[in-house]
């Protein structure tokens, strides 16, 4: 156990399936989650198409891994950032993305939202607020 | 001498796609596959040069990499037509070569 909470970063830039870099960062952060610390996870540039609704990798015989990331909240990892700017370039919608919730256990375990629509200025906040940042 | 154009590339990561429209010939056409298949998104900041490209040219998306990006056929910019792979194989075929950008 280590003795000092650090806050990480995970930094998501790539598409899925092109490249390995959206599997791996995931498998980190699942790693990662288990050493208790306060992990972010922010989605930017080709980074958010990591979240799309939908994936079906059947015909490219590929591991599908989208629906590994609604499994997050159980790893306590609650905080995940979507550039706003990112999104709009690429004519998304927070509706063509994943839903994804953790439970809140000091509140009767209520579901709550754990992506945050964030402007690119807020974004660069998130980052200077991190002690660590991975980036994928 | 007409060339199938194939791009494997993000638009939004790359210049492939700006460099590979702006190098083709007459008879010429383009083939979106793999992270390529983003640029045919409508409603994104490429969708002009792509319907540019689509006064002169074909354009082609690989329907299995815009299936397992949880991509539609309705967000596909009209004009392009969606090819699985033995619409691959024909393209290649009906082209005297392919040149790749990666």
């Amino acid at each position: 156990m280590s003795e000092t909470i650090k806050n990480f970063l995970y930094l998501n830039r790539r598409a899925p399936y092109g490249t390995i870099y959206a599997w791996e960062s995931l498998e980190v952060v699942l790693i990662g989650a288990a050493f208790d610390q306060d992990v972010s996870l922010a989605f930017l540039d080709d980074g958010v198409f990591q979240l799309t609704k939908g994936q079906d990798t059947a015909a490219v015989g590929m591991k599908n891994f989208s629906p590994t990331y609604a499994a997050l909240g159980d790893y306590e990892v609650k905080k995940v950032y979507i550039e706003k700017e990112s999104l709009e370039e690429r004519g998304l919608s927070l509706d063509d993305l994943q839903h994804l919730t953790w439970e809140d256990e000091d509140d009767d375990y209520a579901e709550k939202d754990s992506i945050h629509l964030v402007t690119r200025a807020e974004m660069a906040a998130i980052m200077d607020g991190a002690d660590v940042v991975f980036s994928f | 001498m007409s060339t199938l154009h194939t791009v494997n590339k993000s638009p939004f990561e790359k210049t492939s796609l700006t460099t590979c429209l702006g190098h083709l010939s007459a008879g010429a056409a383009v083939l979106l596959l793999e992270d390529g298949v983003y640029a045919a998104l409508t409603q994104t900041s490429v969708e002009g040069q792509v319907k540019g490209a689509l006064d002169s040219v074909k354009v082609y998306a690989l329907g299995p990499d815009l299936q397992a990006r949880g991509l539609s056929e309705e967000r596909v910019i009209p004009g392009i037509s969606v090819v699985d792979y033995a619409g691959f194989v024909d393209l290649a075929a009906e082209h005297d070569k392919v040149q790749a950008w990666l």
